[in-house]
């Protein structure tokens, strides 16, 4: 090339440089993630593995210095996320129908995806507060009922905006077909939309499961903690994230133990909801 | 010619139906049914800010407007302000978006323009997975690992040089005790990247490829083709992005309350121990006794949703203007 001067390839090769430089940052952006999971999953497993056993499972919490488990906490965990799993997937899944198929119209729809919106990412502990003043202020007590009614609130928003997402997938053709074989349109939802968009709302009520197993702060005030193993909804309720938050910051080793293997039972049950759910719909949209 | 009646398309199912009866009264019944659920997502955020409000009531009529710039707390005396833990969100959550909104970037455009396609899922997946450790497990790692590490090798290096600058150097004086505001930040800055980096990516997906290539064609480079082709087209998706992420840093409680000290005492220094809103109510509320000491610990509340809401309303409105600029070009 004549054209080519040294002026010039200076510009090519500052381009060039500025290039490499920034895109070899970028790798390190990614490195910098890595790195980061890698570190917080290792002290997990390198704390959490030796504290897992059969009493952990079998026995409730101890006081400092005796043996125990975490069964109270356990028991409790799964009731107050499955309660709250049942009480936020049906108002979440209908909130979401109306979204996705009556809403079209109108400024209900359009609003009401907005505030769900901010919902899903207000602040948890938030949401306990709102409990504790509405529910637990008013009855004077905790109960897991409190706690599983503060979980609901973080499902309801994640289902409402996948049934809504999912929904308005599904072909408008489908619809129209089943209008059009006389269907009333209560049966076109439940009998063709949700049967088309099934798997998709699944894994939204998975991932909102996967999200409220490991969440504490709602929890702090309204299902407190209960030392010893109860099957009524109605008292104070042990759970895994508060016992964890409990007893790592007390000053007990046995206790720290005990933390760590709440922790990384907690840790790899979330995330193994969150690869089936990857997994579920992954299945769907090949 | 004769117009010919048209009826709107939705009242045409109403006459069919009514015929039937019964499949007419279904029909309308589980449309309020859907409609009654929607409302009620609709007026939870109304409720939450009422009943917020209304608890709050002694603290609101006794410190009135002082409460924002007090900086007592001070349950003894029942004197109450909400300097302190205001000033650790803010700042916790600002040096958080200094440290994650960069690298949030640099991931999204190596997932996006570097990464090798069979790579994309599995590395994508690996920081989504950040997004889903709990946060109770941040915290504990915090506490027990990053920070005895951190105040061993970086905080002391901090301190011997940033500490040493004259007048910005007094952020980073102090005892490198490990926890503190800084620590909190980090620790949020790792938690919010996967938010960022994922909406970044998906609005960068979303630049037409013909964009790129014409830059590409006209003897761009990648970087060159990155932050004059793809970051302007995107610009305001990636603000709603930021603004997410600094929604979520400014909420989360329990990592934060395990390593930001906990102590309500204000410093310059982001190296001192300190406190956000969520973390006093965390640490505070179940043992708060008096009606006072309470309704000022969800006075603190009412603030951290009303910052959040503002903050996540922004973040959702310029990622709608971002979605409807790709809805009419299309």
């Amino acid at each position: 090339m004549r054209y080519t001067t040294p002026e010039i390839r200076r510009i090519y090769r500052r381009r060039q440089l500025a290039n490499r430089f920034h895109l070899l940052m970028s790798l390190c952006g990614m490195g910098f993630g890595l790195f980061w999971l890698t570190w917080i999953l290792w002290t997990l497993i390198s704390n959490g593995f030796e504290a897992l056993s059969w009493s952990l499972l079998t026995h409730p919490t101890p006081a400092p210095g005796g043996e125990g488990g975490l069964a109270n906490a356990i028991l409790g965990s799964i009731m107050m996320s499955g309660l709250a799993t049942l009480i936020g997937t049906p108002v979440g899944v209908l909130a979401g129908t109306y979204l996705a198929e009556y809403g079209r119209r109108g400024w209900l729809a359009p609003i009401t995806r907005f505030i769900n919106d901010i919902l899903l990412s207000a602040p948890s502990i938030v949401l306990g507060l709102f409990i504790y003043t509405v529910y637990v202020a008013r009855f004077h007590h905790f109960s897991g009922i409190a706690g599983a009614l503060s979980l609901s609130l973080i499902v309801i928003p994640v289902v409402v905006r996948t049934t809504d997402d999912m929904l308005r997938l599904v072909p408008d053709s489908l619809r129209e077909a089943a209008i059009a074989l006389g269907a009333p349109r209560w049966k076109m939802v439940v009998m063709v939309a949700y049967r088309a968009a099934k798997s998709g709302i699944a894994t939204g009520v998975l991932l909102a499961v996967a999200r409220i197993s490991g969440e504490t702060a709602p929890l702090l005030f309204t299902a407190l903690n209960n030392q010893f193993t109860t099957w009524n909804i109605n008292e104070p309720m042990a759970n895994l994230p508060v016992v964890i938050f409990q007893f790592a910051m007390s000053p007990y080793d046995d206790w720290h133990r005990l933390a760590w293997g709440g922790a990384i039972l907690v840790t790899f049950s979330v995330l193994a909801i969150n690869v089936l759910a990857r997994l579920l719909f992954r299945q769907k949209s090949s | 010619m004769n117009p010919i009646p048209t009826q709107p398309v939705e009242r045409a199912p109403r006459h069919a139906g009514q015929a039937r009866g019964s499949g007419y009264l279904a029909d309308r019944l589980f449309e309020w049914l859907t409609r009654f659920f929607a409302s009620l997502v609709l007026f939870t955020l109304l409720a939450i800010l009422v009943s917020l409000v209304v608890t709050s009531a002694p603290s609101l009529k006794a410190f009135g407007f002082s409460f924002l710039w007090s900086d007592d707390w001070d349950p003894v005396q029942d004197k109450y302000g909400a300097l302190i833990p205001v000033y650790g969100t803010l700042v916790s959550s600002f040096v958080a978006l200094l440290i994650a909104v960069p690298i949030s970037f640099g991931i999204a455009v190596f997932l996006t323009e570097m990464s090798p396609p069979w790579l994309k899922r599995p590395l994508g997946t690996a920081i989504e997975l950040l997004a889903a450790i709990p946060s109770i497990i941040y915290g504990m790692w915090g506490l027990f690992s990053f920070a005895p590490l951190f105040s061993r090798t970086l905080q002391p290096f901090l301190i011997e040089t940033l500490g040493k600058i004259p007048f910005a150097g007094q952020l980073f004086q102090g005892p490198p005790l490990g926890i503190g505001l800084l620590t909190a930040s980090i620790i949020l800055a790792i938690m919010v990247i996967p938010f960022i980096s994922s909406v970044m990516r998906d609005v960068f997906e979303l630049v037409p490829a013909v964009l790129k290539e014409s830059a590409y064609g006209l003897g761009a480079t990648t970087w060159e083709v990155v932050w004059r082709v793809v970051l302007p087209y995107t610009r305001a998706g990636v603000v709603g992005g930021v603004m997410l992420g600094l929604g979520r840093a400014l909420g989360e409680t329990m990592a934060v309350t395990f390593v930001i000290g906990n102590t309500q005492h204000l410093s310059p220094s982001l190296l001192a121990p300190g406190n956000s809103i969520a973390s006093s109510l965390a640490n505070e509320f179940a043992e708060a006794v008096g009606d006072l000491y309470t309704s000022a610990l969800i006075e603190l509340g009412l603030l951290l949703f009303i910052i959040t809401t503002i903050v996540l309303a922004m973040a959702k409105l310029m990622l709608l203007r971002m979605g409807q600029r790709e809805g009419t070009r299309s």
